[in-house]
C-alpha cells in the first residue's frame, strides 16, 4: 500500500445531515509520522496473512473465502474445530475502503444526533462498560473525640448490584450532562427477573426512555435483535425513520484477542449489519498478555483485529456503517488485571486513533477509567490524563468517559458529574482558536481604547466574550474556604439534575412498545407527565 | 419628556453602555446613544443634574447590585455599570457644584511606594466613583509624602492604602504615622485593602478598616457615613 496516498474516496455526497450535537473540533495531537503509519499498516497486513486469523464461524470463514481469502480448517488439542484465514491485502484494503467515512448516529430529539465524519475531528464524549456494581455516595458527619467543636465530613461508599432501576437512573441522569453527547448502558441490569431472554429489550427500552440522546449497547442474545429493532422502529416512527434516524447501535466485540474470531458474536455481526444499524467492531487486546506490550505490537495487532472485522462487515454488505472500535490496554504486571490510567494506554489509544483516521473510518476509543476505586484524587489523575489526551487525539467517539470506577467494574453516577465537569472544561480548552483579521482589529480597536482611557483597565470589555460563553467558568465544584468540597458540592450539585423531569416517551409509544416487545418489567412503565 | 430621557440613562447604565459603540449586556444596543451622549444631551436639554443623579444613577446602580448578588452578572458588569456611572458623575459635576449638591465625600487613594499593583486599587476607584464619591487616585507606587500631602490638600475624609506585596504592605504603617506626625490622622478614615493584607493587619498598623474587595468598601464607607 502507498501510504502517502489515501484509500479511495469514500465521501457521501453533499448531503444535509440536519441538525447534531458540536462536540468539539480539535486539531488533532498525533503521535506517529506517515512512516510509523505505512509500517504499523504493512505489519498488520502481515500478520493478516501469516499467521492469520483463527475464525470459529464456519459462515464468516466461507465468505472470506468466497472472496478470495485462503482457509484451512484445523482442529485444536481441545478437539474443536476452527478456520485458518488468511486474509490477502488486496482483500482488506477494497473491503476497507468500502466502509463510508461519514454518517449519523440518530437521536430521539434531533438535536442530539451525532455526525461521525473519519476526516473530521469532531470529538464526542460518551459512557460505557456494564459495569456490575453502582457505587452510591453520601457524605457523613464526624465529630472529634478530642473537641466536639471540630466536625468533619467524610464520604461514605455503598456498592449496589446493578438493575433497571438504577439503569433508569443513570441515563435519566446523562440526560442532564450537558458534555455528555451519547449513552451506551454504565451498568448490567441483574434484576431477578431478568434473564438473557429479555436482558436486551429492558436495557435498551430503560435507556430510551430515559434519554433523548443516542444509545448504543452490545446485543446479548442474537434471538433478541428483533425485538430491540422493533422497538427502535417504534420510536423512530418506523423502519425508513429508523435507518434514515438510526437512534440505537451496537457494539460487537467479534475478536477475542490475539487474533480469532468468536462464533457467536460473529452471528450477531450478520444480523446487525443486515438488519442496516451502525455497528461498532470493537477489540480490546490487553499488552502483556494477548498482545505485545511494547506500543508497535500492541497496535498491529489490533489493528489487524479490526480491519479484518471491518472486512467481514464489509463483505456481508458494502457500505454498511461502522466505526473503528479500539480499545487497547495494558496489563498491570504484577496481577495481569488491565492498568488504564497509564502513558501506554495513551499511546496505544493515540496510535490506532491515527490508524483509523488513515483508513478514513470513524473511531471509537476509550478514556476516563482507572484503577481508582471511589471518587478522590486518584480518580481524578487518572481519568484527567486519559480524557485530555484521548480528546486531543481526535477521535471521533470517545466512550467510557463518565463514572467509571475500578477499572470498568463500578458505575458511580457522582463521579460521571464530577466527569462532566472535567471534561467540559476539556473541549473548552481544545475549541479552535478565534483569531482572524476581523478579530485581531477589534483587538487593536479595543487595546487602543483601553489605554486612552484612565485605568486602563480591561475588564469591562471581557464582557462580550463572557456572555458569548468564550470564557470559561470557575470548577463548578470548589470550594470557598481552605478545604476540599469536590465531592460534596457535586452531590448537591447531583441532587438538582436528578430532580429533573425524565424525558419519558409518550403514553401511546410506550403503551404500544410494551404491547409489541414481550419480556419488559412492568416497573419500567413510565411515561413522560 | 426628562422622565423618558432620566429612563434612558438609568437602563444604559444597567447596560453598562458608557458610549455609543459599546455592547452592552443585552443585544442589539450596539450604536444607540449611550450613558455619555444621553447624559450630554440631558445636559443641553436642560434635564435638572440632581435628578440625574437621584433618579438615572443611584437607583440603577442599585439594580446592577441585585443583579450581581443573584449571579446574573459579574465583575466585568458591575465595573462597566460603575464606570457609566464615574463618567456621568464627571461630566455633571460642574453643574452639580452649582446647584449646591455635594458628592458623598473626598476619597484620595493609591498604591504605596515600591508597588506598581494597580488593578485592585483601580476597581476600588471605578466603583466608589460610581457609588457617588469624588475619588482622587493618585496611581501606583506613590511616595508616603506625596499620599499625605493628598489628603492635606483636599481635606479628604477618606483615605484608601493598596498593596499586592507583602514587601511592600508595611508602607501602609509608614503613610499612617505621617498622617500622625502631621497631626491630621484623626481627620481622616484610612481603608486598606491587598491580596496580603487582613483585618488582623490592618488593627496591627493602626488602620480604620480592611476591605476585602471594592464591594466591602463600599459597605464600609456607607457604614462610616452613618
Amino acid at each position: 500500500m502507498d501510504n502517502e496516498q489515501p484509500l479511495n474516496s469514500k465521501r457521501t455526497d453533499s448531503s444535509t445531515f440536519g441538525p447534531y450535537r458540536q462536540g468539539v473540533l480539535v486539531k488533532p495531537y498525533e503521535r506517529l509520522n506517515r512512516h510509523h503509519i505505512k509500517w504499523l499498516n504493512d505489519a498488520s497486513m502481515s500478520i493478516l496473512n501469516e499467521p492469520g486469523i483463527w475464525c470459529y464461524n464456519h459462515r464468516a470463514a466461507n465468505l472470506f473465502k468466497a472472496h478470495g481469502a485462503e482457509i484451512h480448517e484445523e482442529k485444536e488439542a481441545s478437539g474443536s474445530f476452527f478456520w485458518r484465514v488468511r486474509l490477502p491485502e488486496g482483500l482488506v484494503r477494497d473491503a476497507v475502503s468500502k466502509a463510508p467515512s461519514r454518517f449519523i448516529l440518530g437521536a430521539r430529539k434531533p438535536e442530539n444526533r451525532l455526525l461521525l465524519d473519519a476526516e473530521v475531528p469532531r470529538v464526542y464524549f460518551g459512557t460505557g462498560s456494564e459495569a456490575n456494581v453502582w457505587i452510591d455516595v453520601h457524605m457523613e458527619e464526624f465529630v472529634s473525640v478530642d473537641d466536639s467543636q471540630i466536625k468533619v465530613k467524610v464520604p461514605r461508599f455503598r456498592e449496589i448490584r446493578g438493575n433497571t432501576t438504577l439503569l433508569c437512573r443513570a441515563a435519566k441522569l446523562c440526560e442532564q450532562l450537558e458534555h455528555l453527547d451519547f449513552f451506551i448502558r454504565p451498568l448490567n441490569i441483574q434484576d431477578s427477573d431478568i434473564t438473557s431472554n429479555n436482558h436486551d429489550a429492558n436495557k435498551f427500552f430503560a435507556s430510551l426512555n430515559n434519554t433523548t440522546k443516542h444509545v448504543q449497547a452490545g446485543l446479548t442474545s442474537l434471538e433478541r435483535l428483533n425485538d430491540v429493532i422493533k422497538m427502535a422502529e417504534i420510536i423512530a416512527g418506523g423502519r425508513k425513520d429508523l435507518i434514515k434516524n438510526p437512534l440505537i447501535s451496537f457494539i460487537a466485540c467479534v475478536f477475542k484477542s490475539p487474533l480469532q474470531i468468536v462464533d457467536e458474536t460473529a452471528e450477531k455481526v450478520f444480523a446487525i449489519v443486515e438488519s442496516g444499524l451502525p455497528l461498532v467492531i470493537s477489540s480490546s487486546p490487553q499488552g502483556g498478555s494477548s498482545a505485545p506490550i511494547q506500543e508497535a505490537g500492541m497496535v498491529a495487532q489490533i489493528n489487524a483485529e479490526i480491519l479484518a472485522g471491518i472486512t467481514l462487515v464489509q463483505l456481508i454488505k458494502e457500505r454498511a456503517p461502522v466505526l473503528y472500535g479500539s480499545v487497547p490496554v495494558r496489563a498491570r504486571l504484577d496481577n495481569l488485571f488491565d492498568l488504564y490510567g497509564c502513558p501506554e494506554f495513551n499511546q496505544y489509544n493515540i496510535d490506532c486513533v491515527q490508524m483509523a483516521r488513515f483508513y478514513k473510518i470513524p473511531c471509537y476509543s476509550s478514556a476516563g477509567v482507572g484503577d481508582a476505586k471511589v471518587p478522590g484524587m486518584q480518580a481524578a489523575f487518572e481519568k484527567l490524563f486519559t480524557h485530555l489526551h484521548m480528546a486531543m487525539s481526535g477521535a471521533q467517539y470517545i466512550h467510557y468517559a463518565f463514572g467509571l470506577l475500578d477499572r470498568t467494574n463500578s458505575f458511580c453516577p457522582v463521579q460521571a458529574v464530577l466527569d462532566n465537569e472535567q471534561i467540559g472544561k476539556i473541549k473548552h480548552c481544545l475549541r479552535e482558536p478565534k483569531v482572524d483579521p476581523s478579530i485581531t482589529a477589534d483587538m487593536i480597536k479595543m487595546v487602543k481604547k483601553v489605554m486612552a482611557s484612565s485605568h486602563r483597565l480591561f475588564a469591562r470589555h471581557a464582557r462580550r466574550a463572557m456572555h458569548a460563553g468564550d470564557v470559561s467558568s470557575p470548577y463548578r465544584f470548589e470550594a470557598k474556604e481552605s478545604e476540599d468540597k469536590a465531592l460534596e458540592n457535586a452531590l448537591g450539585y447531583m441532587t438538582q439534575l436528578e430532580n429533573e423531569s425524565a424525558p419519558h416517551l409518550d403514553q401511546a409509544t410506550v403503551d404500544r412498545i410494551f404491547n409489541e416487545i414481550p419480556g419488559l418489567m412492568p416497573g419500567l412503565r413510565q411515561v413522560v407527565k | 419628556m426628562d422622565q423618558h430621557m432620566l429612563e434612558k440613562i438609568a437602563l444604559n447604565v444597567i447596560q453598562g453602555r458608557l458610549e455609543a459603540d459599546d455592547e452592552g449586556f443585552d443585544e442589539g444596543l450596539e450604536g444607540k446613544p449611550a450613558v455619555t451622549e444621553l447624559v450630554k444631551q440631558a445636559i443641553r436639554d436642560g434635564v435638572d443634574p440632581k435628578s440625574i443623579v437621584l433618579e438615572a444613577l443611584t437607583g440603577s446602580m442599585e439594580v446592577v447590585g441585585e443583579k450581581f448578588e443573584r449571579g446574573e452578572y459579574l465583575i466585568p458588569d458591575m465595573l462597566a455599570s460603575a464606570e457609566c456611572v464615574g463618567a456621568a458623575m464627571d461630566l455633571l459635576s460642574p453643574h452639580l457644584l452649582r446647584a449646591g449638591v455635594e458628592t458623598k465625600g473626598k476619597f484620595v487613594i493609591g498604591t504605596v511606594q515600591g508597588d506598581l499593583h494597580d488593578i485592585g486599587k483601580n476597581i476600588v476607584s471605578i466603583m466608589l466613583k460610581g457609588a457617588g464619591y469624588e475619588v482622587i487616585d493618585l496611581g501606583a507606587d506613590v511616595p508616603t509624602d506625596q499620599i499625605v500631602r493628598a489628603v492635606k490638600e483636599h481635606q479628604a475624609p477618606y483615605l484608601g492604602l493598596s498593596a499586592l506585596l507583602t514587601t511592600t504592605m508595611r508602607v501602609m504603617k509608614d503613610v499612617i504615622d505621617k498622617l500622625k506626625e502631621e497631626g491630621i490622622r484623626d481627620n481622616v478614615k484610612v481603608l486598606i485593602g491587598g491580596a496580603p493584607t487582613s483585618k488582623e493587619f490592618a488593627d496591627q498598623i493602626g488602620a480604620d478598616a480592611h476591605c476585602k474587595d471594592a464591594f466591602e468598601a463600599t459597605d464600609l464607607l456607607k457604614a462610616m457615613a452613618h
